[in-house]
């Protein structure tokens, strides 16, 4: 075994995975504790939805630089799911489940109806759960991912205590001058710039696996909200190293893979938590 | 000049006015209680003095070296809090939080008013555990600490005794009365108007059509008071 992961490490869309794949699990896995939290994790899944949508419109127009339209689709529609799960009048939970599903069929149908590959299913279905896209990562996407995520752990080590005072109370935060709005707002951004890198990664249909599992599991056990960042954290990025593993050796789809490990661990720390609360 | 000068608010949500032409003064050192109906805006005057529901029409002045934000505030419980894994000494560290200005992270000078402000309403022995584990007693103490951190000389509570038992209301209240003996200026909003006889310097009572506002001797003898079936002086 240990000397068929020697011969696939030689491979550099191996070790391009590799990488990508642990550092969107860290960043999903950082902002997860927040969003589930916050109970935002809806905001999460209504964007993945999104993104398939845009990007079945990035591929019908055959854009060379299929980020470029997706990540600014995205974006606008985390700020305006935000806003809608903060309007009382509207019901944000209805809002968001037509906006996922709309997305969902559009993209479909669109993909459909102009779509000149001659694998239709395949291609839908390797967008949805990921497949084998991240091992045809490019170089570029690879320094893109790496840039993208050192920002991402570098914005959230420095909002760090204010990111918990917004996530723990919102109000008070508030009333003591700190502009919470502007906070949830960067939050969405940064939930939608993730999604879109996770993309590869997991396809669009599992990315809110990866924010709320490594959170989940990691408050089953862990009392403090330091503890539980770092605890998920960790967990978010076994889990997707041993699901890349995993399936490069035995051919299973990476996303799955990956999602079926956060699984397990979930189950494990929920037992260790109902033993530890005892 | 004082703390706080409210001129002829108008208090409201979503457009709609609920309560008009509230005015009052707050100075240094006196312990209000806004009290009234459920719906006749005692939470939304609350809520507009902490500039979380923007003014609809008059004014609020801050003077007498209190800043805008410089307020220690109590909120009622939301239901987000009530499993939040997030230990005494995360949250009530949280509460100087308006004292670090641009920089990213706490240092010596917030560590030290953290613990003091925990040794003061005695929870030092808590601060490792979790929050959501502790009696509502305790984390009422919590968030108490946490809002003296955020302020040395305004404390605003919003119905800080809901869902906690005679014993510990009692000693709550005592709390509060002791703060306020310490120079801190109090404003609570609550509807325990028998509480707010005995323990407040000055009444704010709102509702519909009118108001009253000015000490608690004063408000022994209105027509607000008579109207509960209080006994007069």
């Amino acid at each position: 075994m240990i000397e068929a992961l020697r011969f696939y490490w030689s491979y550099p869309f191996v070790r391009y995975a590799v990488v990508v794949g642990v550092l969107i699990a860290l960043c999903s896995s950082l902002l997860g504790v927040t969003l589930v939290l916050k109970r935002f994790s809806y905001i999460g899944d209504g964007l993945s939805h999104v993104a398939f949508g845009a990007l079945a419109i990035a591929s019908v127009l055959n854009l060379s630089s299929r980020m470029t339209v997706v990540m600014p689709i995205t974006v606008i529609a985390a700020i305006l799911l935000l806003r809608t799960g903060q309007n009382a009048k509207i019901q944000g939970d209805a809002a968001i489940a037509m906006l996922s599903v709309g997305s969902l069929a559009v993209g479909y149908l669109l993909l459909h109806l102009f779509s000149t590959s001659a694998n239709i299913s395949g291609d839908v279905c390797s967008t949805l759960f990921g497949s084998t896209s991240i091992l045809t990562l490019t170089r570029g996407e690879v320094w893109l991912c790496v840039a993208t995520s050192v920002l991402v752990v570098a914005l959230f080590c420095l909002l760090y205590n204010r990111i918990f005072a917004v996530t723990f109370d919102e109000s008070f935060a508030k009333a003591t001058g700190l502009h919470a709005g502007a906070y949830n707002l960067l939050i969405a951004i940064i939930t939608a710039v993730i999604i879109v890198l996770a993309m590869n990664l997991v396809g669009s249909l599992l990315i809110s696996a990866l924010v709320i599992f490594p959170a989940l599991s990691a408050m089953r056990v862990i009392q403090n909200f330091k503890g539980v960042v770092f605890y998920s954290a960790i967990i978010s990025v076994c889990c997707a190293l041993v699901g890349i593993i995993l399936a490069i050796l035995f051919s299973t789809p990476v996303g799955a893979t990956i999602v079926v490990a956060n699984i397990v661990v979930f189950l494990i720390n929920s037992g260790v938590g109902r033993v530890l609360r005892r | 000049m004082a703390y706080i000068t409210c001129r002829d608010l108008v208090l409201g949500y979503d457009g709609m006015a609920v309560a008009e032409n509230i005015g009052f003064q707050v100075n240094e050192g006196e312990y209000w209680y806004i009290v009234g109906e459920n719906g006749a805006g005692k939470s939304t005057l609350m809520k507009t003095l902490l500039g979380l529901t923007p003014l609809m029409g008059g004014s609020i002045t801050f003077g007498d070296g209190l800043e805008r934000y410089e307020v220690g505030y109590l909120p009622q419980q939301t239901f987000v809090q009530r499993d939040f894994p997030a230990s005494v000494w995360e949250i009530v560290l949280s509460g100087t939080l308006s004292s670090i200005g641009k920089r990213p992270f706490f240092n010596k000078e917030q560590k030290l008013l953290a613990e003091k402000n925990m040794r003061r309403m005695d929870i030092w022995d808590l601060r490792k555990q979790c929050y959501r584990m502790l009696s509502g007693g305790q984390q009422q103490r919590v968030l108490l600490a946490r809002a003296l951190c955020a302020s040395s000389k305004l404390l605003v509570l919003d119905e800080p005794v809901t869902g906690l038992d005679p014993k510990v209301t009692m000693e709550f209240y005592q709390l509060i009365r002791d703060l306020n003996k310490e120079g801190l200026t109090i404003i609570m909003v609550s509807h325990d108007i028998q509480a707010a006889v005995s323990y407040a310097s000055h009444i704010l009572h709102v509702e519909r059509e009118r108001s009253f506002t000015g000490t608690t001797a004063e408000y022994r003898r209105s027509d607000f008071w008579r109207a509960l079936g209080g006994d007069g002086v």
